[in-house]
């Protein structure tokens, strides 16, 4: 009889744990929309999304987050582009390549890559990216090329852990089977163990995404945060994000809610994205 | 005609010594089946024919294998990647890839640099065919092929190892994972298979020795201790220890 009680006590605390993050999760999309959305209309929707000018303090103030949508956009392909790759190659070589001598010291180096908060990741691109990029290709060395590569370094603990446990977890049947065909190693391990891992690379990608898309203050010390529409890679560019936390500390009234309707957009952004990847696993497996 | 030459094979795991002093001429077109009590050494020795214990770590073997008079341990004039296209394998549990099941056909001869899709197809027809499969999969060669049932997925692997044109197969229990009628399939398919290929397989089950193989080799504790035709083992052991075995005194 007490068994069963504390059998029953137990099952509530952990429906009460599960209830937690669900119910921040819907809070959180509840406040969001709620005091993003009236913004949002009263500037009106494709004003909103697709104007071309940001000038809260024109008269008439002008909120158009396109500029910072498309600066969004690119700088995350710019990260995916430099981070996935590599962080996937890199997965590769630590799960199947490495010594295990090497492997005990490059394991922590990755781990500790995770663990680096995101203002030092913006310091080192400040003090060793952006001047390379200035002597390199000249300009400001702020621009999008630059957060692309910050970015493209600070995705890579996340898809590299999660695409080496993808791969550890793929039965060594399949690298057998394939030895057995006469493959080469790297043969066996490139097209019988990693189409094997597909899934769970897919989904180290979609982390890194959100990461990057998601990231602020790195990206604030190295994209030049120009509010316009970026023409070239060496341009300047604001992201969302560098958006809301740049001018919430003084906006007021219609400016206030246009920077939560941007984060209503950034909230968006990563809905699709989660959503996308959830059908493209679906259609994988 | 003997296909493989085994003088003097001595295998150690560490310290461990799992396979005793070796000697036995497989002949070709035959099928030559290996038995014996589970730890015996059988498919460590099934292994050693296409250097997949290479995979082990502090795995160490002395003596000579000789494929076509080829020691295949001499590693100054064996291509290894070239001696496993020659001499094929079939595991234990079915292990098809997770892709079609064309890919999975394709996946050797693509190895091997066939790229024609004309070529491909060609292959991967003949094979699934040789494997007596192409009937129940040849509508839906573009399905994954882990949505096949057991006995198919190792009629697949089959196909696999046969679309790289062996000379031998080495199937080590290939239908211990599976239902009696996949079973009669496979053993059907093997002794067909024997005019082409010599087949080399390890089984648990005595009576599929006796079924198909030509000649039997019976392991205990790493040693060889008799090898004879299939009907003579079982009808007329030489050795005590092949007799107790068979009869089911112990094992």
């Amino acid at each position: 009889m007490k068994r069963q009680s504390l059998d029953k006590f137990m099952e509530i605390i952990f429906f009460i744990s599960a209830c937690v993050s669900i119910i921040s999760v819907i809070l959180i999309c509840y406040f969001m929309f709620a005091n993003g959305i009236p913004g949002i209309k009263k500037i009106g929707v494709l004003n909103f999304l697709f104007g071309l000018d940001w000038s809260p303090s024109n008269i008439p103030p002008s909120f158009g987050i396109f500029p910072m949508i498309v600066g969004s956009i690119y700088i995350t392909f710019g990260a995916i582009i430099i981070g996935v790759p590599i962080g996937i190659l890199t997965a590769m070589y630590l799960a199947k390549f490495c010594s295990p001598r090497l492997y005990k010291y490059l394991k922590p180096a990755v781990n500790l890559m995770a663990g680096i908060p995101s203002i030092i990741y913006g310091f080192f691109g400040l003090v060793v990216l952006v001047p390379l990029i200035r002597n390199i290709f000249g300009g400001t060395g702020s621009s999008i090329l630059t957060a692309s590569i910050l970015l493209g370094i600070m995705i890579l603990p996340t898809i590299i852990g999660l695409s080496e446990s993808a791969i550890r977890a793929v039965p060594n049947s399949y690298y057998e089977g394939a030895i057995a065909l006469g493959a080469t190693h790297e043969y066996s391990i490139v097209f019988a163990m990693l189409p094997a891992a597909k899934s769970g690379i897919l989904s180290s990608i979609v982390l890194g995404i959100g990461r990057a898309i998601g990231e602020t203050m790195a990206v604030i010390m190295v994209a030049g945060n120009q509010a316009r529409m970026p023409n070239g890679i060496l341009k300047g560019v604001r992201t969302l994000t560098a958006n809301i936390v740049i001018e919430m500390g003084y906006a007021a009234d219609l400016h206030r809610e246009a920077l939560i309707g941007t984060g209503v957009v950034l909230f968006v952004f990563i809905l699709i994205i989660n959503g996308l990847f959830s059908m493209l696993k679906r259609k994988v497996f | 005609m003997d296909k493989i030459i085994v003088e003097n094979l001595n295998l150690y795991y560490g310290d461990f010594q799992a396979l005793k002093n070796i000697n036995i001429n497989i002949p070709k077109n035959r099928i030559t089946a290996f038995i014996g009590p589970s730890g015996c050494g059988k498919s460590t020795f099934l292994k050693t024919l296409n250097r997949m214990n290479d995979l082990i770590s502090d795995c160490r073997i002395e003596g000579k294998v000789l494929v076509d008079k080829e020691n295949i341990y001499d590693n100054s004039n064996i291509n290894i990647n070239n001696l496993r296209k020659r001499i094929g394998m079939v595991f234990q549990k079915p292990n098809p890839f997770p892709m079609s099941i064309y890919d999975n056909i394709a996946f050797g001869p693509r190895t091997h640099g066939i790229k024609s899709k004309i070529k491909l197809d060609e292959i991967v027809e003949k094979s699934l065919k040789n494997a007596a499969i192409f009937s129940e999969v040849k509508d839906r060669l573009k399905k994954n092929a882990l949505e096949l049932s057991g006995g198919q997925q190792q009629r697949i692997c089959i196909a696999r190892a046969l679309a790289v044109e062996p000379e031998v197969l080495l199937l080590d229990e290939p239908t211990s994972a599976l239902d009696p009628i996949s079973t009669i399939k496979i053993e059907e398919l093997v002794e067909d298979l024997k005019d082409v290929y010599t087949i080399v397989m390890v089984t648990h089950n005595m009576q599929q020795a006796t079924r198909i193989s030509d000649k039997t080799a019976f392991f205990l504790s790493g040693e060889l201790v008799e090898f004879d035709d299939t009907h003579i083992i079982f009808s007329n052991p030489k050795d005590k220890r092949t007799e107790d075995y068979i009869t089911g005194r112990f094992g």
